[in-house]
């Protein structure tokens, strides 16, 4: 029984640090997708994130320099996706597959030509890096049966960006829900016109929310280069953009329902790993493609109508035009 | 507001535009090689030579052209019914899928039916995979764009599956099937030229070079002299339009993302039947995502889908090159020119566009204006 508890906890705890920058990319594209840009482009701006926060943290051996040059790199991706589809008023999915391709270009070229490695970093020392935190009073709750193990595994333990990112959840619900510049993000992806009628900049109010999103994919790839891991590999966000977007769509544009969608699809990942190889009851070995897949296929089903009814923002999509 | 901007001369649109968006492209990448500390030139220099002056190079990149051609017009058939199908990276897989799974079944069976038939299910199962999201688009309104990108995810998740699984080579490790049934083999074209007596250097170059070139017209007579032609670009322009004159748009999509598959799956014959002769993990290799910048550069004609298709399979060819000259610059090198040029030539598409039309009425006068 405390065995099974302690698995449990495990898996709890592995689909936290999945999960971590799925929240971070989700809270990102519901800012730019609330504001009626299609943000396809997280796969790319968190790529670009990884990359950039491993290089400068290799050169300068600080985190705190790699994961701010890391929210730059995020941002710079942004301003290219801004810069075509609001500016330029052009096609925003073809922008997003633009950046896809050229983060995952850059960064290859970009680091062969730096560190002659193939395209990967150098390891980091752990000095480098975030590293896990440790609460305060582990060793007293230690002895305290079951919730002490709770707090030293799932509460405890883990590094400073993932409790960012359970930070930015609530936060980016207060922005979007309780604030002015919320509001009005909430209706510049509904009805734009009724925005610029107000006399609001709705081009200003899109930069400024890609602007943010591109600010949390930075530091959702700093997460995966310089805290979860300790360098950079090619191609490493390897899909965590496109699943953050399924999140957003699944949590049907709302930061809470989203951060449920993450965590749903980082435990479905957290438990494909452990359930390799064992026969469920009644069920049989399940194959780990079908559960890495199951995202993607409920993703599909949601849009298709057959779970609930997904509403996104009604302006999704269309440049702006006066 | 400044006054309207003249319209752009056909021929700019269709010649000039397409070849700044280039120069653009090319001149950013030139940028980033010179801040690596290489000489651009010479780079461009060294891909040129590998893709079109060494013996058997031209073979190399016109099959690359081969696999380019089929996801341009795949993309580009979408885009003319206002579609658009990320999806023919997966629309592939399952086309090598396809033609794998029927040329093992028709391994008793002589060439002249199976290998047709091979062909035939690639295009099937690819038109299968675009026509479900194409379904969904049409009677359910969930958006293609997302679906699309869902079902690439699906479709690499089906192959991993297979491939690591049942139809898994007894003794391989890495994920691939075994040989097809040498009847399914396509012929090289070097072998087919040797039957007439030419003796050409081998290379990959496959019949399905010459299919590609019978798509390009196909998609020719389809678009602009068909009725169903008709049809997907009216659905293209005006939705409502079409649905008031008669047209049952729900049909033009799901047929429009049908084609749209069967020509992504065509892909994977070059690959596949042409090349390897066995169904490799990653085989599309992302080409399903250069089809996108082959069909906007390409302008959704096949005319220009070839050259694009001969630009990016140059471009390839040539990047391999880069790998044997350069230390720091790598193949990888042309992910960075397809990325400039989407985003030049289709999300920047409206950059160059006013300044270049007031720039040539300017030059060629004052016939603009005095329409105006």
């Amino acid at each position: 029984m405390l065995d099974f508890l302690y698995q449990t906890l495990l898996a709890f705890d592995a689909t936290l640090r999945i999960a971590t920058p799925l929240m971070l990319c989700a809270m990102a594209g519901i800012f730019s997708e609330r504001s009626g840009i299609v943000d396809i482009s997280l796969e790319g701006k968190l790529l670009s994130g990884a990359f950039v926060a491993a290089t400068v943290a290799a050169l300068t051996g600080s985190a705190w320099l790699g994961l701010g040059c890391a929210i730059l790199a995020g941002i710079t991706m942004s301003l290219i996706h801004g810069f075509a589809c609001i500016t330029h008023k052009g096609d925003q999915v073809v922008s997003g597959v633009a950046i896809n391709i050229l983060a995952s270009g850059l960064t290859i070229v970009l680091g062969i030509a730096l560190f002659k490695r193939g395209g990967q970093t150098p390891s980091l020392p752990k000095e480098d890096r975030f590293t896990p935190i440790e609460w305060w009073g582990v060793e007293m709750m230690d002895s305290v049966p079951v919730l002490g193990s709770i707090y030293r595994q799932l509460i405890s333990g883990h590094n400073m960006l993932v409790y960012v990112a359970l930070l930015c959840v609530p936060l980016t619900a207060f922005i979007l829900y309780k604030t002015r510049f919320g509001l009005r993000l909430r209706a510049v992806g509904e009805v734009p016109q009724a925005v610029d009628s107000a006399g609001i900049s709705v081009t200003w109010l899109r930069y400024r929310a890609l602007i943010l999103g591109g600010a949390l994919c930075g530091i959702a790839g700093a997460y995966l280069s310089i805290a979860q891991g300790g360098n950079f590999v090619k191609e490493m966000s390897a899909g965590k953009g496109y699943i953050a977007l399924a999140a957003v769509i699944f949590g049907n544009w709302k930061p809470f329902t989203a951060f449920f969608a993450c965590l749903m699809f980082g435990f479905l990942d957290a438990v494909t790993a452990r359930l390799e190889g064992y026969e469920l009851f009644l069920i049989g070995e399940i194959p780990s493609q079908l559960m890495q897949a199951i995202p993607y296929i409920l993703t599909v089903l949601l849009l298709a109508g057959f779970i609930g009814k997904p509403r996104p923002p009604a302006a999704i999509g269309q440049p702006y035009h006066k | 507001m400044s006054k309207p901007t003249p319209p752009l001369p056909r021929w700019a649109d269709i010649v000039l535009l397409p070849l700044i968006n280039l120069l653009a492209a090319l001149v950013l990448c030139g940028l980033v090689i010179f801040a690596i500390g290489e000489n651009p030139f010479a780079a461009l220099k060294v891909m040129i030579n590998g893709a079109f002056v060494y013996q058997g190079a031209l073979g190399y990149t016109l099959f690359y052209t081969t696999s380019f051609i089929f996801t341009g017009l795949a993309v580009a058939i979408a885009f003319h019914a206002r579609l658009f199908n990320i999806g023919a990276e997966g629309q592939a897989s399952l086309g090598g899928l396809g033609a794998t799974l029927v040329a093992f079944a028709m391994a008793p069976i002589p060439g002249i039916i199976a290998l047709p038939l091979a062909i035939g299910s690639a295009a099937l199962f690819g038109a299968a995979w675009g026509i479900v999201p194409g379904y969904l688009q049409a009677k359910r309104g969930s958006h293609i764009v997302i679906t699309t990108i869902m079902f690439n995810f699906i479709a690499a998740a089906l192959l991993v599956w297979l491939l690591a699984g049942m139809m898994l080579e007894p003794g391989q490790f890495s994920p691939q099937s075994s040989l097809l049934p040498e009847q399914t083999w396509l012929p090289k074209i070097h072998e087919m030229l040797g039957w007439i007596g030419l003796k050409t250097t081998a290379t990959p170059l496959n019949a399905s070079f010459l299919i590609a070139l019978c798509a390009c017209l196909f998609f020719w007579v389809l678009v602009w002299r068909s009725r169903l032609g008709y049809e997907i670009r009216t659905v293209g322009q005006n939705q409502e339009a079409a649905h008031y004159s008669g047209i049952n748009v729900a049909r033009v999509i799901i047929i429009t993302m049908a084609i749209s598959g069967a020509f992504a799956g065509l892909m994977a014959i070059n690959q596949i039947q042409g090349v390897s002769h066995k169904l490799i993990l990653g085989f599309t290799a992302g080409y399903g995502f250069t089809g996108i910048a082959v069909a906007l550069m390409g302008r959704n004609h096949p005319v220009g889908i070839f050259l694009a298709a001969l630009l990016f399979g140059a471009l390839v060819q040539g990047g391999t090159e880069l790998d044997f000259e350069f230390t720091v610059i790598t193949r990888e090198m042309v992910l960075l020119i397809q990325g400039m040029i989407i985003l030049f030539s289709g999300a920047l598409a409206y950059m160059f566009n006013p300044p270049l039309a007031r720039l040539l009425a300017r030059i060629f006068g004052t016939k603009e204006d005095a329409n105006a």
